[in-house]
């Protein structure tokens, strides 16, 4: 029950097979890295597993604590549990971050319950605290004028607030500065706990110098090609991708 | 020939209530005996009169301004209209007879229980007087006055007679004068020098049908240096039997003046809205129109202000929303008439399903005055493939001192915006919802509290069932 399960994953979009037969398990309490070259179809897993409706699953399945998610709708997947950093977090125009937060808190209750204003904000300001945010933020319209260091921060804020049972980090270390990247590591290691499974999808290693994986996954046309531990990462970096074209050649 | 067989006034309720207890019906049609018999039974002076009969004459010969807007004019038929019914002649409802989709809009609106069966048009009369009489006794203290526009035609024509159908001539267009002719119910106005109202006029407080009548009237005149803010409709769907309604509201700001003027229209789906309103702007003064339109079939209201002294100030603010089988062709008109006057348009809409909202501006500055200023935005929502939006901005200016400033923009529902928002766990029409509220949020703000936060709900509302 304790873990994100993908098999033997399927999907396409506009007729052209992005994900072809892919395998995963992610259990609570575990840090996993997927790394690959651009066109392996890194950002298509995380679009599919968070429901996205431009792609078609054409086979397989994806158990998120005994529960089927694939076919079911973005916004049930994401109250299940599963939360996905965006790798280009988009812009809600008029609607503070503050708002934004909220609401999504509110989706996750019943009808008849709303979220204790004091309480939120108490949380709200200790997780903006923690990730060096400044509180004037929550005014701010969602991502909008925001840098590429601010929209990933603020990615992880609703990370924390929104306490998902599994997190997908798509490419969160592109467009960083080694300070940024610090602080967003920083965040996502305090979500690290024994009740939690992360997914973190990258191009390069050295992001995953600040979040050390479990395991790290290299994917390669459409499947998981190599699983091994952190090492991994670091003789990907060595020898280039082509090195694990090698490999599967031989 | 029309008879009046009767005339219950009941004066002992205060100046505030109109003549709804009239058991009269001014049968259908407009004729000029229709006109001369809502006059006698209003008991007004021969100069209203004669000026409603001009008006009338004015009407006949004034053609429907079909071909600059929509066709759907054409399907107003005059002579079908009743132009004057009194309480007693309302067609009859029940409480049972309203539909139970209205019914769960008031539910969820939380629209109190005794307004919910004037808004149905079960009772023709809302009664507030309680709140009412406290507001009254502090506005006479500081010597406002606050009628109808009979009252006020009537009993201090030393103030009201001079602005009356100066600011918007019976002869401005067809329905101006179709206004001036019929005109029943309304505010009239007047606030003496230096009296700044700390809190809002509204007609809500006086609620009767005639208040929230066809053909109402309004005048407010805010004397040298006075201040006030005056809130007209509610939030809360109106259900109407009538189907054309065509007000004017005149504003006087004199010398140093402040008026707020705001509206939230949300008639039923099938009135014609076609109102005009216009504001005059004396030296250093300000008008502010705050216009909010979510109801009618068609809604045709280009708010005003002629800036006629210097250094005043006038403001459009409005918000549009049009759905299925709906037209809100709104806008502002701005109109420069001395040096250093400076005006400002932010109009929003948004166009759900097959709703069609359309901007039209006029801003007119002329080549022999200086140092004037308008900034004019003008943005567009469309939610659905087939949502409909244009934009006809009107702009003259001239002389090298003025400056002019137009920006336009249309935006299309982001289909990865709202992925973004469902991922987060927001259904989709909660994400949907969210974006519209945020697109307008800016201008929300502007309303008073009470009324944003019931904005925001009605429009949570009328984006259900937009999507999916």
């Amino acid at each position: 029950m304790n873990y994100l399960e993908i098999k033997d994953l399927r999907a396409q979009i506009e007729d052209k097979e992005i994900l072809r037969g892919l395998n995963l398990t992610i259990p609570k309490g575990e840090v996993h890295a997927i790394m690959g070259p651009n066109g392996s179809g890194k950002s298509t897993l995380s679009k599919v597993l968070a429901g996205h409706e431009d792609y078609e699953v054409t086979s397989g399945s994806a158990i998120l604590d005994g529960e089927e998610i694939l076919g079911m709708k973005p916004d049930a997947i994401s109250r299940l549990g599963l939360f996905l950093a965006f790798q280009y977090p988009l812009e809600v125009p008029g609607v503070s971050i503050a708002n934004f937060i909220r609401a999504a808190l509110q989706g996750r209750l019943a009808e008849n319950e709303t979220i204790d204003a004091v309480g939120y904000y108490k949380d709200l300001y200790g997780c903006m605290d923690e990730l060096g945010i400044d509180r004037k933020f929550t005014s701010r319209s969602v991502n909008e004028g925001f840098s590429g260091g601010e929209k990933k921060r603020c990615e992880i804020l609703q990370m924390a607030m929104l306490k998902p049972k599994y997190c997908i980090l798509d490419e969160t270390d592109s467009g960083l500065d080694i300070d940024a990247l610090k602080i967003v590591a920083k965040g996502v290691n305090q979500m690290r706990n024994p009740d939690r499974g992360i997914l973190v999808i990258t191009h390069y290693q050295r992001l995953l110098e600040y979040i050390i994986p479990d395991k790290v996954h290299v994917m390669w046309e459409g499947g998981i090609a190599l699983t091994g531990g952190k090492e991994l990462a670091l003789e990907l970096e060595a020898k280039g991708y082509d090195w694990v074209r090698e490999e599967l050649v031989a | 020939m029309i008879q009046p067989t009767q005339i219950d006034i009941d004066r002992d309720k205060g100046n505030f209530r109109y003549e709804t207890d009239y058991q009269y019906d001014a049968g259908v049609g407009l004729r000029e005996e229709v006109v001369q018999y809502i006059s006698e039974v209003k008991g007004e002076d021969e100069w209203v009169r004669d000026y409603r009969l001009k008006a009338l004459k004015t009407f006949y010969r004034k053609p429907m301004p079909t071909h600059w807007a929509t066709k759907d004019l054409e399907n107003i038929h005059f002579d079908k209209i009743r132009y004057y019914l009194a309480k007693g002649q309302k067609p009859s409802r029940t409480w049972e007879d309203v539909p139970d989709d209205v019914k769960e809009t008031f539910e969820r609106l939380g629209i109190p229980e005794q307004e919910r069966k004037f808004l149905a048009g079960v009772e023709a009369q809302f009664d507030s007087e309680a709140a009412y009489s406290r507001m009254k006794v502090e506005l006479e203290k500081e010597g406002v006055i606050f009628v109808g526009s009979s009252d006020g035609l009537k009993d201090h024509p030393e103030i009201f007679r001079k602005w009356f159908g100066k600011v918007i001539p019976a002869s401005d267009n067809k329905f101006s004068a179709l206004n001036s002719a019929v005109f029943s119910g309304g505010s009239f106005i007047y606030v003496p020098p230096g009296v700044k109202l700390a809190q809002p006029l509204q007609a809500y407080f006086r609620i009767n049908a005639e208040n929230f009548g066809q053909f109402e009237r309004t005048l407010i005149i805010a004397d040298e240096g006075a201040e006030l803010t005056y809130m007209e409709g509610c939030t809360a769907p109106k259900f109407e039997t009538a189907t054309l309604h065509s007000a004017v509201v005149e504003l006087v700001a004199m010398r140093g003046a402040k008026i707020q003027y705001i509206t939230v229209q949300n008639w039923s789906n099938n009135v014609f809205n076609l109102v005009t309103k216009r504001a005059m702007a004396h030296e250093e003064s300000e008008v502010r129109w705050i216009d909010c339109n979510i109801g009618s079939r068609l809604t045709m209201k280009y708010p005003g202000v002629i800036l006629k002294g210097r250094k005043a100030r006038g403001e459009v603010l409005s918000i549009a929303l049009a759905n299925d089988g709906q037209h809100q062709d709104t806008g502002a008109k701005m109109v420069h008439a001395a040096d250093e006057t400076t005006s400002n348009i932010i109009a929003k809409s948004i166009s759900i399903g097959k709703g069609r909202s359309s901007y039209r501006g006029l801003v007119q500055i002329p080549g022999h005055l200086s140092n004037c200023r308008n900034n004019t935005e003008c943005d567009a929502l469309l939610i659905n493939a087939n949502s409909r939006t244009d934009t006809y901005p009107a702009i003259t200016v001239r002389g090298n001192g003025n400056a002019v400033q137009h920006e336009a923009s249309v935006s299309k529902l982001n289909a990865e915006q709202i992925f973004y928002m469902r991922q987060r766990g927001l259904t989709e029409a909660e994400a949907v919802s969210l974006s519209v509220n945020g697109f307008v949020n800016d201008l929300i703000r502007e309303f008073p509290m009470e009324y944003s936060v019931e904005l925001k709900r009605l429009i949570d509302m009328e984006m259900e069932g937009s999507v999916g």
